[in-house]
């Protein structure tokens, strides 16, 4: 057959199995049947639910103005999928095209897309992670869970680590008015996704409203009563704190084991694939019918000097999902690259924190407009005498004016005069990134180097 | 009814949120917060929100998508 009728009866008839059934899966599968594919698809998800959104979880829903299960996502377009929630994946094989699931059955795929995203890291004392009142937030059982003893009015609770998921957790108890000490090992919240110097800012934030933050410290141990109910925590510099939750916000985990031994280039930094969204094998020759999309994907960017950018973003997620459910389906020299501008928010403490770019890998950075003591403020971040990335605090309007700035490799310090420029913002400073061998917790961005002279932007993953 | 707001996208100018404030609220100077499943009596106002948001960040449940809005905003799936 011509590979001309071979894509046709691909698009016809073709078995298409989606592992992941959460954000960047429901995107691809609307967008297969938004591009005409008509063959059988099959959503496979280790979780109960139908797909649902995340980041309302660590906000509206611990606030408690939203049901835990009240997220799921709305639908673009019927899919007619064959649905297997509740039902792992548990292996591949790339030679047969077959995916194994943990009951037992298998799929035969013409086209298979990863989409298994990443977890929250566990605390690593096994015990001490199952004592009642011991938390991570990734998923909607877990968002009900702690939203359910939050509501009962807990004492204490203690967050450990200060990345966006720790930051919005304490944000919401301080807002229900719940004593809250969040431990960070670095020395400020935020600081390996944004840098030092706006990680001062967000301790700023932190502490005025009544948040017990304790930078520069690590957790030691977790410490239970008679009943197996948490109690308190120690922390290296000698000191403890009595809590009655605590909520292990350590950043997350890849899901990738179930693809160990099949051949496929997936590990703990994620899934390597071109910018295509094609998979790469463990011997780094692309594969043509495994693609991958998410935050589960690391994919090169030119932009970024080809670095592979692992983005635990919702909008890379959904971006990625159209390209690589469009690619499954397209003739090679119809296929589009995944070239999208990093970008994320959060909400935390009544501000509103937006980026684009690659932060973590700049080197300066300088206050283009309004002022950190006010919390309201534009930051560019340089590398390498170019604007590299852009953050706003409560002043997200300009940010599309630094997105075109990366796009076209604007020098930096940025030449153009700013409306509400301070002193502060005269003269570029470092931006503080921590030493990549000393990782902070929750990286929104993982960078790896291509090249050895970029080594210092690489980012190692604390083993758990 | 189901929905989902793009927070990359959006521009914080609370269009929606005049339009439908029972679903959309301004929480602190410019973040949104919404209910990700609106009750069904909010489904005119969420429409009319949604027809309404300058850059298209807010996604229906495709029962509820105004007619009009076949291909919403840069949602791109066309
Ligand atoms: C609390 C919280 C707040 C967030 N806030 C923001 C924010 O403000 N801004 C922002 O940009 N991003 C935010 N994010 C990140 C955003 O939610 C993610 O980037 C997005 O969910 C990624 O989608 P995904 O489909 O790639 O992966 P996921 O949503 O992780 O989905 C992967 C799915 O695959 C399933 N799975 C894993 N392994 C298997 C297997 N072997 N077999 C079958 N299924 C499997 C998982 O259980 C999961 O359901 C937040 C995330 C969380 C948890
Ligand atoms: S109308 Fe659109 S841009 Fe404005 S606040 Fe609502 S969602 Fe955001």
């Amino acid at each position: 057959m011509s590979v001309d009728g071979h894509l046709e009866a691909l698009r016809r008839e073709g078995r298409i199995v989606i592992v992941g059934a959460s954000l960047a899966g429901l995107r691809a599968a609307e967008t297969l049947r938004a591009e005409g594919f008509t063959g059988t698809l099959t959503l496979v998800g280790d979780e109960p639910h139908e797909p649902y959104d995340r980041p309302p979880l660590s906000k509206q829903v611990l606030l408690g103005k939203v049901p835990a299960d009240h997220t799921r996502l709305p639908r673009r377009r019927p899919i007619d999928a064959q649905w297997r929630l509740g039902s792992a994946a548990t292996g591949l094989d790339l030679a047969a095209r077959r995916v194994r699931l943990a009951d037992g059955d298998t799929l035969d795929y013409d086209r298979l897309l990863i989409a298994t995203g990443v977890r929250a890291r566990p605390w690593p004392h096994e015990l001490e992670a199952e004592l009642d009142g011991v938390f991570v937030l990734r998923t909607q059982d877990d968002a009900a869970r702690l939203h359910h003893r939050l509501a009962a009015g807990p004492r204490r609770v203690l967050v450990i680590g200060a990345g966006f998921t720790g930051s919005e957790i304490a944000s919401a108890c301080r807002e229900r008015e719940v004593p809250v000490t969040v431990a960070e090992r670095a020395a400020a919240p935020l600081v390996g996704a944004l840098g030092g110097v706006v990680g001062e800012v967000a301790a700023e934030l932190q502490r005025a409203h009544g948040v017990d933050l304790r930078c520069g410290v690590l957790v030691t141990g977790l410490e239970g009563d008679s009943a197996g109910r948490v109690r308190k925590a120690h922390f290296s510099d000698g000191s403890a704190v009595e809590a009655d939750i605590v909520v292990v916000a350590l950043g997350a985990t890849r899901n990738t084991e179930w693809l160990a031994d099949s051949g496929l280039g997936a590990g703990p930094r994620g899934i390597a694939c071109d910018a295509g969204c094609r998979a790469f094998d463990v011997r780094g020759i692309v594969t043509d019918d495994v693609f991958v999309a998410g935050d589960v994907a690391r994919s090169p960017h030119p932009l970024f000097g080809y670095q592979f950018l692992s983005l635990e973003h919702w909008g890379n997620a959904v971006a990625q999902a159209e390209v690589a459910a469009h690619n499954m389906v397209s003739a090679s020299a119809e296929r589009r690259p995944h070239l999208w501008m990093p970008s994320f928010w959060s909400a935390q403490f009544g501000v509103n924190i937006k980026s684009v770019g690659v932060p973590p890998m700049a080197d300066q950075i300088l206050v283009s407009q309004g002022s950190l003591a006010e919390h309201r403020f534009t930051a560019a971040y340089g590398y390498q005498g170019r604007v590299i990335a852009a953050v706003t605090f409560d002043q997200a309007k300009w940010l599309d004016f630094y997105e075109r700035q990366i796009e076209q490799a604007a020098p930096f310090p940025p030449e153009f005069t700013t409306v509400d420029r301070r002193p502060e913002g005269h003269q570029p400073v470092s931006a503080g990134f921590p030493d990549p061998s000393q990782p902070t917790h929750g990286p929104t961005v993982t960078l790896s180097g291509y090249s050895p002279t970029d080594r210092r932007v690489s980012f190692t993953p604390r083993r758990a | 009814m189901r929905l989902v707001v793009d927070l990359n996208r959006c521009q914080g100018y609370a269009q929606c949120a005049f339009l439908a404030p029972d679903v959309f609220t301004m929480h602190g100077e410019e973040a949104l917060m919404y209910d990700p499943q609106a009750d069904d009596t909010q489904r005119e106002n969420v429409r009319r929100a949604a027809d309404a948001c300058p850059v298209k960040a807010i996604t229906l449940d495709y029962e509820d998508r105004p007619a009009a809005a076949g291909k919403a905003g840069g949602s791109g799936v066309g």
